[in-house]
Order: structure tokens, then C-alpha cells, then sequence
């Protein structure tokens, strides 16, 4: 535990702390910038994006080393990366609208197609001399192995940009993600704020393809802000938690990485992200499955309670187990079945505001009100002490149960 | 086109055209049901499969890895569909959380064991390694006839063959199902057929190609074979048996075109080695879907052009 806790306080060395200050910021702005594709149903697009940036990374490289550079400038290379990253976006937004294709197959198309020219660009570098030691490989599944300082300033850099851009153009990107008829109504140029949402993404994969690689930053954009949907029902609330939830796990897969031997960073940070993820699925306190077991839990013990109460009232045998199972934890029933002293005033109040409401419907035509019937609603939650007054007293006279008189 | 091109290009071209028309055909259907990522997942899982696979038998063995992988896409399915449900999230993204989820904790098992002594590695179940795929002990057109040679054809052809063969058999068994549930599933449910069993089997079925043409062509560009060639065959034809075929035909002119120019191309350009032959497949079917996008009859979308569309 100890050299983890070295790592999450940036004792664990050098390159350990730029790794990890690195990761916690891609992490912040790939879950903020993320959450608006997903809340768009676009979440795949980043998919396409960063397999897409694979030609980029090879052609960069081909053509620094034509230049008689050395090739493996790592800005040179994410520039390249960006390069092809926007026109595979482009194609996506072509395909999708000059043919009757949908977008899902433009995405898989574009990816497709731009990962086999990046492995065959892979391959023509590997026939060069310059090439050999050329470690673009790296860029498929990251590499923090002998990082320089220089690339921790780029991705320092470029991840508070992206943050920031996110920061200006939250209103817009968050209108056009629920509503884009409103706001093209609003004057806003939808398709061009779908674009800056796409090339917001791209940015944030640009900049963690030498981390995490071009396959597990998509993790990275999706599964934050999946994970803070659960949380809140706001939609501002969701990007900054998306990027609380990327922010951590990128910064604390970096440290969990560094503390261990054969722990590759991009992974065991797609792991940190995917567990926030399972236990949010399950614990979340109004969208988890827990809770909406429990909910589903309690709204059948009020079914069965009031069915159980109800037949009591007109003296009907109950024969579902767990009506008799609830009823008798209560001791409204007894073993056999039969109704106790305190079962029978429960049925009978039961019934009568059966009767209540029975009335309410014939008073009330506002159906704002009568319209809450639903066998379960307590009617005292619904009408006032002397609207309920009234009621009664168009019922008469309270009736004894049990004597049919 | 002599001993060489027997010995050296028959099987890889052989293969690559088996796996391009294998995941074309289920890549029809799932285009038209709006499901062409579903690919794209389970070919990502392909990679944890193995490596799980690789870890039970301790060996580099084919038959145990694609079961392997078989099981992956099916856990991956399912998962898939359990967080659609249990978290009801859009479909997209609950593809996206759990493949890269997957993915993640095969390169992390990949790493964690000692695979450095087998061949197994993350790049070559990413890209394949079709060329590798030579009849070594041919001697020219007339080994075809020959029993000893056939006999160490590699064993990849006859797997790829064989899976190409089920999954057309499969196809023209399910024919009739296939086409009504694709295109009105509850018409199809009010017929009897059971649709949601058939959609699940379509998915399995996509998982077993994309299987069996990992080891050829690799796990990601079976993507490309999955959706580039039945895209472009739908912007040919309104009619879905017309479809069928146009995607056989460009997966065919993919495999075979990509394989010449990645093993040819650069010897014609003076280069020396060959090029990545399952990555310019790729490229070569993105090609003919880019053609078919400016050029294809029936390209529009239903309304944006009736004069077209009529025409």
C-alpha cells in the first residue's frame, strides 16, 4: 500500500507525479467535454475520432522525417493526429448527411477504414530506416514509459484548454444536446455547435493518445459521464461531476500504476473510471438498481397491504402468500388467516375510504384532483379535513364490519 | 502468377475474401437494423477472449482461443444489454462502457502475465497477420491436386472456409425471417416468428465471423469488413437480395484488390517490403463505399430526392 500511497501523493518520482497530474487533468477534460456527446446519443462518434487519428500520427511522422526532422516530436505528431481526427469527423457528418446511411455505420466506417491506412502507414514506417526505433505503437494503447517533461506541459496545456472551451460554450453545447430544434429556433447554429461538441472531443483524444492510446481514451469520454447521469438530473451538474469522475480516476489510475510493476497506465485508468461506473449502476441513490429495487419492493408491499385489507373488508379468504406473510408481521392477521381487533379497524378504514373516494369522483369533475385516485394514494393527502367531512356525511352513518348490518 | 503466387498469395487472398464475405453478410442486416457498431464491440472483446483463453490452457492453441473469444462476445453481449436495461442508458453508450471496459482488462491481464515467450501480442490480434498465412510446401498450380501439399494448407483457410460456408448456409436458411423481422418486426412477431431470439442469433452470429477473421485480418479491421461493403451495396439497390450481393461482390474486390496492392504496390513504386495487406483491405473497401457515396443510384435518403429515388 505503501508505494501507492507514495504515487497518490507525488512522492513516487519525477515522471510519476507529471504522469499523474497529467491524467487527473485529461481525465477532468474528457469527462466534461464527453458527457455533452453523450447526452447528444452520440457518445460512438468519439469512438471513430480516435481511431482516426492513427493515418495522422503516421503521416506526421513520415513527412517530419522527409523534412529531415526526427520524427517523434510528440506536438508534430498530434498535430498530424488532429489532422486526420477532423476529416474523419467530416466524412462521419458527409455520410450521414448526403446519404440515406445512418450514423452508426458512417462511425463504422470512418474508424474502420482510418485504422487499416494508419496500420498500413504503421508498416511503410517500418520499412524506413528512421523508422525502426520509431515506437508509434505506443500511440495505440499509450505509453507513460520515459515521458518527458515537455509532454507533460502539452497535455497540462491542452487539457485546461479543453476545459475551458467546455467552461464558454456549456449553454450552448447543453441547448443544442437536449433540444436541437429549440435552438436552432433560438438563432443558434446547430451544426456548427455540433461540430465544436465533436471537436472538443477530438482535442481531449489528441491530447490523451500518448497516455491512455487511441483505443481506451474513448473510455474516457464515455464512461464519466455515463457514470454522473446516475448522480443528478441536471444537466450542468452532470459535466462537472462527469469531470470530477474522470479527473480521480485518471489521477488515481496513474498512481495505482505507478506503484506497481506490469500496470499499464491507459488501462488501469479505464478500470479505475469502469468501477465508479459499476458501483454508481448499482448504489446510485435514485437511478441505481438498488434503489429501484427497493422501490419496486416497497410499492408492492403498499399493493399487497391494501388488496389484503380490502379483502378483509369483504370478508374474502386471502390465499396469496405474501399478503398473509405481510399482514401477519403486522398482526392484522392471524395465522389462519382470520382478521385480529386491529386488522378488522384497519379493513374498515380501508373500505370506507374506498367509499370516500367513490363520493369524491361524484362531487369533484376536476379530474386535477379525483385523477390521484390510484387505490394506493392516502386520500387525506389529496382532499382537506372538512372536504373529507363532507364526504362522510353524504355516506351516513359509519357501518360495522363482520355483522353485514 | 507461377509458383509464387501459389505459394506466397493463393491462401492470404483465399482467406481474406472468406473473412470479407463472412462478416459482409451478417453486416447487411445489421446495418439495416441500425446495429452496425455492435461490430465494432465485439471486436474489441476479441482481444480479453484470448488472452483469457490463452490463460486457462496456458498454450497458444487456435481452437481454445476462439472459443475463447466466442464467450467474450457473447459476456459482452449480454453485458451490454444488462446495462441498456439495468441503467437505461442509450444503446451507444452502454456499447461504449463496457467494450472499452473489456478491452481495458484484457491488456491488463495481457500484461500482468508472462506472455513474452508466446507469440501474443496486443498489435497482432489489433492487426492480423495475413501474409503469414503462405502454403509453404507448394510447388506451383498443380500442388491444388496434390494431397501431401494440400495437406499443409494452413489450417486458418479451411477454418475461414468453413465459417463462410455456415454463415451463408445460416443466411439462406433464415432467409425469409431475416428479411421480415429486419424491416417490420412487429409484423414479424404477429407472424410467429420469433424475432428477438432471431436478433440475438444475428449478434452471435456476427461474433462468430468476426472470430474466425480476427486471426486473419485482424480484430479492428474486421470493422471496416462488417460495414463498409453492405453500406456501399445499399446505396446501390432498394431491393435486399440485390443488396446481398452487391456487398459479396465489393468485400471480394476489397480482400482481393487490398491483398495485391499492400504485396505488390510498393515493389511498383520500388519499395522493398510488403505493406500491411489486412490494413489496405480496409482501405480499399472505405474506397468503394466513398465511391458509392457520390456515385451510388440509390444513395438519397428516402424524401431528400424523389426524382432520384424514382429514377
Amino acid at each position: 500500500m505503501s508505494p501507492f500511497l507514495d504515487a497518490l501523493l507525488l512522492q513516487a518520482g519525477y515522471n510519476a507525479a507529471l504522469v499523474g497530474i497529467g491524467a487527473g487533468l485529461l481525465g477532468f477534460a474528457a469527462g466534461s467535454s464527453g458527457t455533452f456527446l453523450f447526452l447528444r446519443k452520440r457518445a460512438l462518434v468519439s469512438d471513430a475520432v480516435a481511431h482516426a487519428t492513427l493515418p495522422g500520427v503516421g503521416l506526421a511522422f513520415i513527412v517530419m522525417v522527409a523534412l529531415g526532422g526526427d520524427g517523434r516530436s510528440l506536438a508534430g505528431l498530434l498535430i498530424g493526429s488532429a489532422v486526420t481526427a477532423w476529416i474523419g469527423l467530416m466524412l462521419i457528418e458527409w455520410i450521414t448527411r448526403r446519404t440515406r446511411l445512418a450514423e452508426d455505420a458512417a462511425i463504422g466506417a470512418v474508424l474502420g477504414v482510418f485504422f487499416g491506412l494508419g496500420i498500413v502507414l504503421l508498416t511503410v514506417i517500418q520499412t524506413m530506416s528512421a523508422g525502426r526505433q520509431a515506437g508509434l505503437e505506443g500511440f495505440l494503447l499509450g505509453s507513460t514509459a520515459g515521458m518527458l517533461f515537455e509532454d507533460a506541459i502539452i497535455i497540462a496545456v491542452g487539457g485546461s484548454v479543453a476545459v475551458f472551451a467546455t467552461w464558454l460554450l456549456r449553454r450552448p453545447m447543453t441547448l443544442v444536446a437536449f433540444d436541437p430544434d429549440y435552438a436552432a429556433a433560438l438563432g443558434y447554429d446547430v451544426r456548427r455547435i455540433d461540430l465544436m461538441m465533436m471537436g472538443l472531443a477530438m482535442a481531449v483524444t489528441v491530447i490523451g493518445l500518448k497516455l491512455v492510446g487511441l483505443i481506451l481514451i474513448v473510455a474516457m469520454l464515455i464512461i464519466p459521464s455515463v457514470t454522473a447521469r446516475f448522480w443528478t438530473e441536471r444537466a450542468h451538474h452532470v459535466v462537472w461531476i462527469a469531470g470530477g469522475i474522470g479527473g480521480v480516476s485518471g489521477y488515481v489510475g496513474a498512481a495505482i500504476s505507478a506503484s506497481a510493476p506490469s500496470m499499464p497506465t491507459g488501462p488501469v485508468i479505464v478500470l479505475v473510471a469502469a468501477g465508479a461506473f459499476a458501483i454508481s449502476l448499482l448504489f446510485a441513490p435514485v437511478r441505481g438498481v438498488v434503489a429501484s429495487l427497493l422501490r419496486h419492493r416497497r410499492f408492492q408491499v403498499r399493493v399487497h397491504r391494501r388488496q389484503g385489507l380490502l379483502a378483509l373488508a369483504h370478508q374474502h379468504p386471502i390465499r396469496e402468500p405474501f399478503t398473509l406473510r405481510l399482514l401477519a408481521r403486522e398482526g392484522l392477521v392471524r395465522a389462519d388467516g382470520v382478521a385480529t381487533q386491529a386488522g378488522r379497524a384497519q379493513a374498515a378504514k380501508v373500505s370506507r375510504d374506498e367509499r370516500r373516494w367513490a363520493i369524491a369522483r361524484e362531487i369533484h369533475q376536476d379530474a386535477g384532483l379525483t385523477g390521484r385516485y390510484d387505490g394506493l394514494t392516502p386520500i387525506e393527502e389529496v382532499f382537506t379535513a372538512d372536504e373529507i367531512g363532507e364526504f362522510d356525511r353524504r355516506l351516513g352513518a359509519p357501518v360495522g364490519l363482520g355483522g353485514g348490518s | 502468377m507461377g509458383t509464387d503466387f501459389v505459394q506466397f498469395s493463393l491462401t492470404p487472398i483465399l482467406i481474406g475474401t472468406f473473412a470479407a464475405i463472412a462478416c459482409a453478410l451478417p453486416g447487411n442486416f445489421l446495418i439495416l437494423r441500425r446495429q452496425a457498431l455492435i461490430g465494432d464491440a465485439i471486436s474489441h472483446v476479441v482481444l480479453p477472449g484470448i488472452v483469457v483463453a490463452f490463460l486457462v490452457t496456458g498454450a497458444v492453441a487456435a481452437i481454445p482461443m476462439l472459443i475463447g473469444a466466442a464467450g467474450a462476445a457473447i459476456v459482452a453481449v449480454i453485458l451490454i444489454e444488462t446495462v441498456k436495461r439495468l441503467g437505461r442508458i442509450e444503446p451507444g453508450a452502454a456499447m461504449g462502457v463496457v467494450f472499452t471496459t473489456l478491452f481495458a482488462a484484457g491488456v491488463l491481464l495481457l500484461e500482468q502475465t508472462d506472455t513474452s515467450s508466446v507469440h501474443l501480442d496486443v498489435e497482432h490480434a489489433l492487426m492480423g497477420n495475413l501474409e503469414s498465412l503462405i502454403w509453404f510446401r507448394a510447388t506451383g498450380w498443380d500442388s491444388l491436386l496434390d494431397p501431401a501439399a494440400l495437406a499443409t494448407l494452413p489450417p486458418e483457410l479451411g477454418r475461414m472456409a468453413a465459417v463462410c460456408a455456415l454463415i451463408v448456409g445460416l443466411m439462406l436458411v433464415f432467409w425469409r425471417w431475416l428479411k421480415i423481422a429486419t424491416f417490420d418486426e412487429g409484423f414479424a412477431q404477429a407472424l410467429g416468428i420469433p424475432a428477438a431470439g432471431l436478433g440475438f442469433g444475428l449478434v452471435i452470429t456476427a461474433a462468430v465471423a468476426a472470430v474466425a477473421a480476427f486471426d486473419a485480418v485482424g480484430s479492428i479491421i474486421v470493422i471496416a469488413m462488417f460495414i463498409c461493403p453492405p453500406a456501399a451495396a445499399r446505396l446501390m439497390t432498394n431491393r435486399l437480395a440485390a443488396q446481398v450481393w452487391w456487398s459479396v461482390a465489393f468485400a471480394t474486390v476489397s480482400a482481393v484488390l487490398g491483398y495485391v496492392l499492400a504485396g505488390y504496390g510498393p515493389l511498383w513504386f520500388g519499395g522493398q517490403n510488403a505493406l500491411s495487406a489486412a490494413g489496405m483491405i480496409a482501405a480499399v473497401s472505405g474506397v468503394i463505399l466513398g465511391l458509392a457515396v457520390l456515385f451510388g443510384p440509390h444513395r438519397a435518403r428516402v424524401g431528400a430526392g424523389r426524382a432520384d429515388a424514382s429514377g
